[in-house]
């Protein structure tokens, strides 16, 4: 295969195919604890930069990842949370205390900076720009009463779970 | 007799993706016809992109994630997408001579 298939990304005996569709993921977005508050977004921005349409859902708990009150504030659960890591651990009896939730909290948000990902205001305006669309459930919206104007600048729209279903048709779904 | 004109492409080695695999192979002709095959015009926008990420790559032995890039220099994440259509990390990194990137941000 010459240098320039390569660069084009041809598979080695492929023969000359028509422009394939390009590839669409759909992400659910159902959590808001800061630590699932990011896999969406490291997903939907892994998936833009390889050129993969991506839309974000945020429904139910997720819904405070994309509401201006509260993204910047998204707290790490200290009590019965059976993932916390040796990194992060406090133990149950200690993670009820006052603010203990809060300082792991800061202590996830510090382990990310120093990773070289931003904040989540950030983040959703970083994928904004790379093209990512970003939904907000109509039936969460409503639960947790929130209208556009609570939520950011970066929500194309608050829809329905039908409206979800016409436009992941060819699209992977993931559920976080 | 005619010799056929070398293609300046097979003169270097690139991997099975198509990423060069040595950056200081890389030349700005090289860069030039790299970006033809992927159908993009360099511009000068484009190229204080190029010279960041190898810059960059020279001086960390690693290459640049896309939000080092739209915060060390003055190109948008926006406008990344814009002169790298189709994934401005594998694109960029084709186009600047520079490996697969591994980062996710």
């Amino acid at each position: 295969m010459s240098n320039r298939d390569k660069i084009l990304g041809k598979a080695a005996g492929a023969a000359v195919a028509d422009k394939p569709k390009t590839r669409k993921l759909c992400i659910i977005c159902s959590q808001g604890s800061l630590d699932m508050a990011y896999p969406p977004l490291i997903l939907a921005n892994a998936a833009r930069m390889s050129g993969i349409d991506v839309d974000l859902f945020y429904t139910f708990w997720g819904m405070d990842v994309i509401t201006k009150e509260k993204n910047a504030k998204l707290q790490l659960a200290t009590v019965g949370n059976p993932n916390m890591h040796p990194k992060f651990h406090i133990p149950t009896m200690m993670g009820g205390l006052p603010g203990m939730s809060a300082m792991a909290s800061t202590m996830m948000k510090k382990e990310i900076d120093n990773l070289g990902f931003p904040p989540v205001p950030e983040f959703l305006e970083l994928l904004k720009d790379a093209g990512a669309r970003i939904w907000a459930c109509k039936m969460s919206a409503d639960m947790m009463e929130v209208d556009e104007e609570k939520l950011v600048d970066e929500v194309d729209g608050i829809i329905g779970a039908m409206e979800f279903m016409d436009f992941s048709e060819d699209a992977q779904v993931i559920f976080v | 007799m005619t010799t056929a004109a070398v293609d300046i492409l097979e003169t270097i080695e690139f991997d099975e993706e198509g990423f060069m695999t040595d950056p200081k192979a890389w030349s700005e002709e090289i860069g030039l016809e790299i970006a033809d095959v992927l159908g993009i015009a360099l511009t000068d926008r484009h190229r204080i992109v190029i010279n960041f990420a190898r810059e960059y790559f020279f001086k960390n032995d690693d290459a640049p994630t896309l939000r080092t890039i739209t915060k060390q220099t003055d190109v948008s994440m926006k406008e990344m997408y814009a002169l790298f259509p189709g994934g401005p990390a594998k694109i960029a990194a084709k186009v600047s001579g520079l490996g697969k990137p591994t980062g996710c941000i």
